[in-house]
């Protein structure tokens, strides 16, 4: 009795396998910390397709890049999410990716298409951006910067943090802010930033929390910050009770673009489930649904913003950008560059 | 007869002590890095060598041993007045002290980094002083135990005959004290000194920009600049530091060891009777609570704070479902204390085998149990366990993560995505301490004990059940207490395996401080506070379960 059960056991075993050889049931996705997505989008990709999705977090943007870059040709799962403007030339180069052109490629704003040849697909934007803290100003009567160039001027002296470009993505995109808005004289900028006290550190979650006088709690002391496009309307949400107008403000002129692009991974188990996964990530329903999850801004030109983001938020309508292979051949100069003017 | 059977199971027995925990590292620890190490130099066109000779890698050595030594240093002379009160006193609340103390260990950097900058004064809040400062904050905890626990088993009389004999209490604390710590200090400093050593997270957010560690500039080159030649190069320089130190801590400990009659508890500790002993107990515990306590309470008074009061509405949504994590926040406490039960189980096992190896290449009893026994390569093997256990400790966790990645992603090896790995890379990270923990009570065991059960028929199994075991009993429980603190706590190699909806407590706290909002950075500080309770009652619990004579209750 108790040998046939074992018997049914293995066959059943041996049947999963075969048909996990077959036909995949699931698919993976590779993504960064930040992903998210709500439970019945969740269940309507998993529903429609007959795959279940497994998603699989593996650090920040840097680190999934990296781990794509070393598993090139037999990846960890089927579609990653999470490259953006500044390491697609690196993660292109690296040969990680299958071209694909999704049909949904239609509705999305054709200055997002990054790769002529679909490599990678874009499905979000989180433009990178001056946070003011709006209290701060208005207390004092000043007015907050309107622009980059502001942030060198006496009244705007000790506001400013930052984070390290060696260390954090937003830092280096502010850095590449800077590059765009100033070309060859964005050195000189940064020494003026410097006489002009700028804080450097680390990380998002220390300048945010720690030293923008802005965030919810923070005991930090300086209004002005780099952060999200998206940061204002987060700050109404995930208080309680929410105050009638965000705290904190955008500088529009400072924005950064950061586009977020999804490919199917070369090698990937499941290629059709890949391909159906990108689609669906381009689909409204999944476009809808980022604003809230992820905190940055859909791809797709119809899709309908939520309420908070229509009332809260800017979406920056010419934001500073720089050509990704241009990124890609200088970056480790210029963040060395940067690093001898502002911090040694 | 019995000889021969004897003989038979003791070689048995070192074959198991010295293969299991050999096995464990060689395809978990080193197989990976030396992955990771032979991708970044394969194909290197032109020789590592300008890596080296740049002055900016000569400034990082430099200043991660420089930091790594005064780590130590200070986080031993924080701890040890602790570690002698908890050596030598019996008092109400004594076994809580030591779960207490347990708390800064196990929390993640970035929290306790934020907790420093709150508190320190403006203008010294960044630079080395800071980071030497939530170095002995983080490791307090390493001295305390290892070396308190060690303590609670020398026999106090020898002090008192010291002192009866006319020896001031220098020259008792030179002599006699000291001289008998030695192993056990040695042990913690090392485990100290390789913590510091390789230390990111409080250097970034404590140090600023202009300080880095190796490690640091590991992870720099590997994942920020995708240079894996340098990231290779780098972390051979960091593995060589790392292996010298190790050298030097075990010679240490070797020729210090003393074999003395080690007690139990009972037999040593004293209630605090004098009105010095009671001050010297209270300004002892009173000063480290201080120390300790500061920073704790910025995270509790964090996690309380609502707008511009105070509640428990961060607690009250902890149970509610977020896409922060995919799961609700809640269900990362039973996550964390899955994965590190297991994590403990399998340190103990692996631990308490490679303890007994290391123990028995000097003056253990495989050595001296008959013809035949203590080869060369037997002597050979065990100190080869002995150093290498503590390598995990001082090797970069981002290389041993993306070695993990690479040296596990082709069948038969085809285990990257594998849950059980997330408990066999904490355990990696815990096995040490168990080690540590165990080997200077090991070693110190009188070998006349174990002959005279030896000549009296018994088995070497019946020795070590009857005699070590007893003996070793105290130390288990704190080591298992310790591993599963380290698990529960353990970050760096978890982030990367596990999986996202089944997040630990640490990594639940991360992914909520990585997004703006009030709700979201309350529940963080929320976490921190439930894992630090957590901790308390896993390390109290676990602390419980004692041997006894014959076996385990």
């Amino acid at each position: 009795m108790i040998r046939l059960y074992a018997l049914a056991g293995i066959s059943l075993a041996l049947a999963g396998c075969a048909g996990s050889d077959e036909t995949p049931t699931e698919v993976v996705l590779v993504t960064h910390d930040s992903f998210a997505i709500s439970d019945e989008v969740k269940q309507a990709f998993e529903d429609e397709s007959g795959l279940t999705l497994r998603i699989l977090k593996a650090g920040d943007a840097g680190e999934i890049v990296t781990r794509a870059l070393l598993t090139a040709g037999n990846p960890e799962g089927d579609v990653l999410f999470g490259v953006d403007d500044n390491l697609l030339a690196r993660a292109l180069e690296g040969d990680v990716f299958e071209a694909y052109e999704s049909p949904e490629l239609e509705s999305v704003d054709p200055e997002l298409v990054l790769d002529p040849e679909h490599r990678a697909t874009p499905i979000d934007r989180g433009d990178v951006c001056l946070n003011v803290d709006k209290a701060w100003f208005a207390e004092r009567g000043i007015d907050p910067p309107d622009d980059l160039g502001d942030l060198v001027l006496a009244k705007h002296r000790g506001q400013l943090v930052v984070e390290n470009p060696a260390t954090s993505t937003p830092g280096l995109a502010f850095m590449l802010a800077t590059i765009a808005q100033f070309g060859d004289g964005w050195q000189e900028y940064w020494r003026k930033l410097r006489a002009n006290d700028v804080l450097v550190v680390d990380g998002w979650e220390d300048a945010y929390y720690a030293r923008f006088s802005g965030a919810a709690g923070s005991k930090g002391r300086r209004p002005i910050v780099v952060s999200y496009a998206s940061s204002p309307p987060a700050e109404v949400i995930f208080r309680d009770p929410r105050p009638a107008e965000a705290p904190t403000g955008v500088v529009e002129e400072s924005c950064f673009r950061q586009i977020e692009l999804a490919g199917v991974l070369r090698g990937a188990k499941n290629e059709d489930g890949a391909r159906e996964l990108i689609d669906f990530m381009l689909s409204k329903r999944f476009q809808e649904d980022i604003p809230l999850q992820m905190f940055v801004f859909p791809a797709r030109r119809d899709a309908t913003l939520p309420p908070e983001f229509e009332q809260f938020a800017v979406v920056p309508q010419s934001p500073l950008e720089l050509p990704p292979e241009e990124i890609e051949e200088n970056r480790e100069r210029w963040v060395d560059e940067w690093t001898d003017i502002v911090v040694r | 007869m019995d000889g021969h059977r004897g003989s038979l199971s003791s070689r048995a027995w070192r074959l198991v002590t010295l293969g299991v925990p050999l096995a464990f590292l060689a395809l978990f620890f080193l197989y990976p890095v030396a992955a990771i190490v032979e991708r970044g130099l394969r194909g290197a066109g032109d020789a590592p060598l300008d890596v080296l000779t740049d002055p900016l890698t000569r400034e990082i050595v430099w200043f991660t041993v420089w930091q790594a030594l005064a780590s130590t240093v200070l986080t031993i002379a924080v701890a040890l007045p602790a570690a002698y009160v908890l050596g030598r006193f019996r008092f109400r609340g004594r076994s809580v002290v030591s779960a207490l103390v347990v708390i800064p260990f196990v929390l993640p950097t970035v929290v306790v980094g934020l907790a420093f900058l709150a508190i320190l004064p403006d203008g010294v809040e960044r630079g080395w002083a800071p980071i030497l400062i939530a170095h002995a904050f983080f490791n307090v905890a390493v001295v305390v135990r290892i070396v308190g626990t060690f303590w609670a088993s020398l026999d106090p009389r020898l002090n008192e005959a010291a002192a009866t004999l006319g020896a001031s209490p220098l020259a008792r604390l030179r002599e006699v004290t000291a001289p008998l710590l030695a192993p056990a200090l040695a042990s913690a400093a090392a485990i100290v000194f390789l913590f510091s050593f390789t230390s990111f997270g409080v250097v970034l957010i404590l140090g600023g920009p202009r300080y880095a560690t190796i490690e640091a500039e590991i992870y720099n080159q590997a994942v920020r600049l995708f240079d894996l030649r340098a990231a290779a190069v780098l972390s051979l320089v960091q593995l060589t530091c790392v292996v010298g130190a190790v050298w030097v801590a075990m010679r240490l400990e070797r020729r210090l060891t003393p074999t003395g009659q080690l007690r139990t508890e009972a037999e040593t500790l004293r209630a605090p009777r004098t009105t010095r002993d009671k001050l010297v107990v209270g300004t002892s515990l009173g000063g480290l609570a201080l120390f300790l306590g500061l920073p704790l309470a910025v995270l509790v008074e964090r996690s309380l704070a609502v707008g511009d009061g105070y509640g428990l509405d961060a607690y009250k949504t902890l149970g509610r479902p977020t896409s922060v994590l995919l799961a609700a926040p809640w269900e990362a406490v039973a996550n964390s204390i899955v994965y590190a039960a297991a994590a403990t189980l399998i340190a103990v096992v692996v631990g308490g085998l490679a303890a007994f190896a290391a123990a028995g290449g000097r003056n253990g009893h495989a050595t001296r149990s008959g013809p035949g026994s203590g080869p060369r390569t037997w002597l050979a093997g065990t100190r080869l366990v002995d150093s290498l256990i503590l390598l995990p400790l001082g090797v970069s966790a981002v290389m041993l993560g993306l070695g993990l990645l690479i040296a596990f992603d082709t069948p038969p090896l085809d285990f990257r995505a594998a849950p059980w790995l997330v408990p066999v890379a904490q355990a990696l990270i815990a096995i040490p301490f168990v080690v540590r923990i165990l080997v200077p009570t090991l070693r110190s065991i009188d070998p006349h004990q174990r002959e005279a059960a030896t000549l009296l028929g018994a088995s070497p199994g019946r020795v070590r059940r009857e005699i070590d075991l007893p003996i070793v009993s105290r130390g288990i429980a704190v080591a298992a207490g310790f591993a599963f603190a380290i698990s529960l706590g353990e970050f760096g190699a978890t982030v990367f395996l596990a999986r996202p909806d089944r997040p630990t407590l640490p990594v639940a706290i991360f992914r909520f401080l990585g997004r703006p909002g009030e709700i979201n950075v309350a529940q963080a500080y929320a976490l921190a506070v439930v894992l630090m309770a957590v901790t308390v009652a896993a390390v109290l619990l676990v602390e419980r379960v004692r041997v006894r004579r014959g076996g385990w209750f």
